[in-house]
C-alpha cells in the first residue's frame, strides 16, 4: 500500500508540472501584452514596466522564476489589481467556491446514490423509468438553462427564494446555487450507481448471501455497496472538476464573487497573471483531489494496487 | 428497452430540428442582423411574423434562434469530428502498438481526464484572436478522450486477428495496417460515440457562447441566445425560454439517439 501511495505521488508531479507548463506557455504565447489596450505609452515607461513584471527576460527564465514563486506559495501580483497579488485575490474568492462545491457535491453522491440504488432494485419498472428520465434530462441540460429557469419559476415569479446574493444574507441564498450545481451530478452519479448496482447484483456472491436467508436491505448494504461504488467513486475526479466549471456559471447567474467569478471577470480584463493563477490552483487542487481518490481506491479495492 | 424507438424518435426530431434550421429562415420576411429599435422584445406573434417575437434590439427572434440552431450543430459537428481524428489515432495507435507505450499513452489519457479543461478553453479564447476555426480545435481538442479509450480497447482486440497477422507478415507498415486495417473495422462503434460526443461539443460551445467567449455578433448560437435571454427574462421570458428549450431538446435528443445507438451496436453495453 505504501509503494503504491509512493509512486500515485510521485505520478502526481509530473502532471502538474506539465499542466503549469500549458497554462504559463498559453498566456505568454497571446499575441499583445497585458498592456497594450490602454493609451499608448512611451517607450521608456513601457520599458520600465515590462522590467517591473520580468517580462524582459527570456522566457524560460521567467518560467523558471514563477515556479521557484509557486513553490513558495507565490502566485505573483494581479496586473489588473494594482498592489494586489494573485495569491490574496484567490484566497478572497476560493471560500466562497468551496462552500458551493461541497455542498453540491454532497447533495450529488447523497441523492445520485440513493436514487441510482433504488432504481437498480426495481429495474424495469415504472420508478426505475422516471428516474432514469429524470437523470437523462438533468445530463443533458445545461447549468446555464437550468439556473435562469429556476430564478425565473422559484425567485421571479414565486418569490420562495431571492434570485442573487446581493444584499442575502442566511441559508436561504445557498438553495438555488447549490441545487442548480448538483443537479448534474445527481443524474450522472444515479446512472452510474444504478448501472453499477445492477452488474454487481447479478454477481455470485450476492445469489449466497441472499441463499444465506438475508433481507434486501443488509445485502446492499453490506455486500454490494462497496464493490458498486467503485464507479462512483473513479467518478469523482471528473466530478470535482466538472463542478468547479459549473461554478464558473453558477457564480456569473447569482452574484456570488467566487474563484469561478473571478476568472471570468480576469479573463474578460487580460488580468493573465490572476488568470494563469487560477488555472494553476485550480489544476493543483484538482491533481490532488484525484490522487486521494486513487489512493482511496487502492485502499478500498486492493486488485488496483498491484497492477 | 426498445431501442429501435427511441433511435427513430430522436432521429427524426433532430433532423426536423436541422431542416428547420436550414429552410426557416427563407420564408421569414426578417434576417437576423437588421435591428429595429421601434419594436424592442416584442411578444411573440402570428401578425407580424415574428413567430418567436423580437430581441432587445427588435431583431427578429425566430430568425435569429435558427441561426443559433446552425451554428450551435456546426460548431459541435466540425468539433466532434476533430475529436474523432485526434481520438481514433491516438487510441488505435496505443491499441496496436501496445506493451508499455500503450501503458504510458493511456496513463496520459488518465490524467487528463481530470483536468478543468474548459479553463484552458476559456484562456485560449480570450488571448487568442477569436474565429470559427480556433473554437472547433478548442471543442474537439478537449473531447477526445472518450473516443481514444473506446478504440484502444477494440484495436486491442482486432490487432490479433489473422488478417492484420498477415498484413504484417507481408511487411505492411505499422501506419498502413492501423489504417487501412484496422480503422475500417472501428467505423461502426466510432459512429456511436461521435454521436455521444456532438452533445459534449454542443455543452461546451454553449457554456463559451453563455460567457461570451463563442461566436461574435451578429453571429449568435443557442447558449449566446440564452446569455442574452437571461438579461431580459422578467420581463420578456420568451426571450430565454425559446432558445434555452431548443437547445435542451437538442441536447436530449442526442444523448438518447447516442445511448439507443450504443445499446444497438456495442455488444458490452447489452445487459
Amino acid at each position: 500500500m505504501l509503494r503504491y501511495t509512493l509512486l500515485r505521488i510521485l505520478g502526481a508531479i509530473p502532471t502538474l508540472l506539465l499542466v503549469i507548463a500549458l497554462a504559463f506557455l498559453m498566456v505568454h504565447a497571446a499575441p499583445g501584452g497585458p498592456f497594450d489596450d490602454e493609451r499608448v505609452l512611451p517607450a521608456d515607461i513601457e520599458a520600465n514596466i515590462q522590467a517591473h513584471y520580468h517580462l524582459d527576460e527570456p522566457l524560460p527564465q521567467q518560467f523558471l522564476r514563477y515556479l521557484s514563486g509557486l513553490l513558495r506559495g507565490d502566485l505573483g501580483p494581479s496586473y489588473r489589481y494594482h498592489g494586489r497579488s494573485v495569491g490574496s485575490l484567490i484566497g478572497e474568492a476560493f471560500p466562497y467556491s468551496l462552500q458551493l462545491g461541497a455542498m453540491a457535491m454532497a447533495l450529488a453522491l447523497v441523492i445520485g446514490i440513493g436514487a441510482g440504488t433504488a432504481a437498480a432494485l426495481r429495474q424495469g419498472t415504472v420508478f426505475d423509468k422516471v428516474v432514469m428520465g429524470f437523470a437523462m434530462t438533468g445530463i443533458s441540460i445545461p447549468v446555464f438553462v437550468i439556473a435562469p429557469a429556476l430564478v425565473l419559476l422559484l425567485a421571479v415569479k414565486l418569490q420562495w427564494l431571492p434570485a442573487g446574493w446581493s444584499g442575502v444574507t442566511g441559508m436561504s441564498r445557498y438553495v438555488l446555487p447549490v441545487t442548480t450545481l448538483a443537479l448534474p451530478q445527481i443524474a450522472y452519479i444515479a446512472r452510474l450507481t444504478r448501472a453499477s448496482m445492477m452488474d454487481v447484483l447479478s454477481r455470485d456472491f450476492i445469489r449466497t448471501a441472499y441463499a444465506q436467508g438475508l433481507g434486501t436491505a443488509t445485502v446492499v448494504r453490506v455486500h454490494a455497496m462497496k464493490p458498486a461504488m467503485l464507479p462512483v467513486l473513479s467518478y469523482m475526479g471528473p466530478a470535482i472538476a466538472a463542478i468547479l466549471t459549473g461554478s464558473v456559471v453558477v457564480e456569473q447567474i447569482f452574484a456570488i464573487p467566487g474563484l469561478g467569478e473571478s476568472f471570468v471577470r480576469g479573463a474578460l480584463n487580460r488580468d493573465y497573471t490572476l488568470v494563469l493563477g487560477i488555472v494553476v490552483f485550480y489544476a493543483s487542487l484538482i491533481v490532488f483531489l484525484n490522487l486521494l481518490v486513487d489512493i482511496l481506491y487502492g485502499a478500498i479495492d486492493p486488485r488496483v494496487r498491484y497492477r | 428497452m426498445s431501442g429501435n424507438r427511441s433511435i427513430r424518435i430522436t432521429g427524426s426530431l433532430l433532423l426536423t430540428v436541422a431542416i428547420v434550421a436550414l429552410v426557416g429562415p427563407w420564408a421569414s420576411p426578417y434576417d437576423y442582423a437588421t435591428t429595429n429599435l421601434e419594436n424592442i422584445l416584442a411578444a411573440p406573434s402570428l401578425r407580424d411574423m415574428h413567430l418567436f417575437g423580437t430581441d432587445d434590439l427588435g431583431r427578429d427572434l425566430f430568425v435569429r434562434t435558427m441561426l443559433g440552431i446552425r451554428v450551435t450543430l456546426l460548431v459541435a459537428i466540425v468539433a466532434s469530428l476533430v475529436s474523432l481524428v485526434i481520438g481514433v489515432t491516438y487510441g488505435a495507435l496505443a491499441g496496436f502498438v501496445g506493451g508499455r507505450v500503450d501503458a504510458a499513452m493511456m496513463r496520459l489519457v488518465d490524467t487528463l481526464y481530470a483536468l478543468p479543461f474548459i479553463f484552458f478553453v476559456i484562456l485560449l479564447m480570450v488571448a487568442f484572436e477569436r474565429n470559427f476555426l480556433l473554437i472547433f480545435v478548442a471543442i474537439g481538442a478537449i473531447n477526445w478522450l472518450d473516443m481514444a479509450r473506446i478504440v484502444r480497447g477494440q484495436t486491442l482486440s482486432l490487432r490479433e486477428r489473422e488478417f492484420v497477422e498477415a498484413a504484417r507478415l507481408t511487411g505492411v507498415s505499422t501506419l498502413r495496417i492501423v489504417f487501412r486495417h484496422i480503422a475500417p473495422n472501428l467505423v461502426g462503434i466510432v459512429v456511436v460515440y461521435v454521436t455521444l460526443t456532438i452533445p459534449q461539443a454542443i455543452l461546451v460551445e454553449s457554456f463559451l457562447s453563455y460567457l461570451g467567449l463563442g461566436v461574435q455578433e451578429p453571429q449568435t448560437s443557442l447558449g449566446a441566445l440564452v446569455d442574452a435571454g437571461v438579461k431580459h427574462m422578467e420581463g420578456a421570458p420568451w426571450v430565454l425560454l425559446v432558445p434555452a428549450s431548443l437547445l435542451a431538446l437538442t441536447l436530449l435528443c442526442f444523448n438518447f439517439l447516442g445511448d439507443g445507438l450504443r445499446d444497438l451496436f456495442d455488444a458490452r453495453h447489452t445487459s
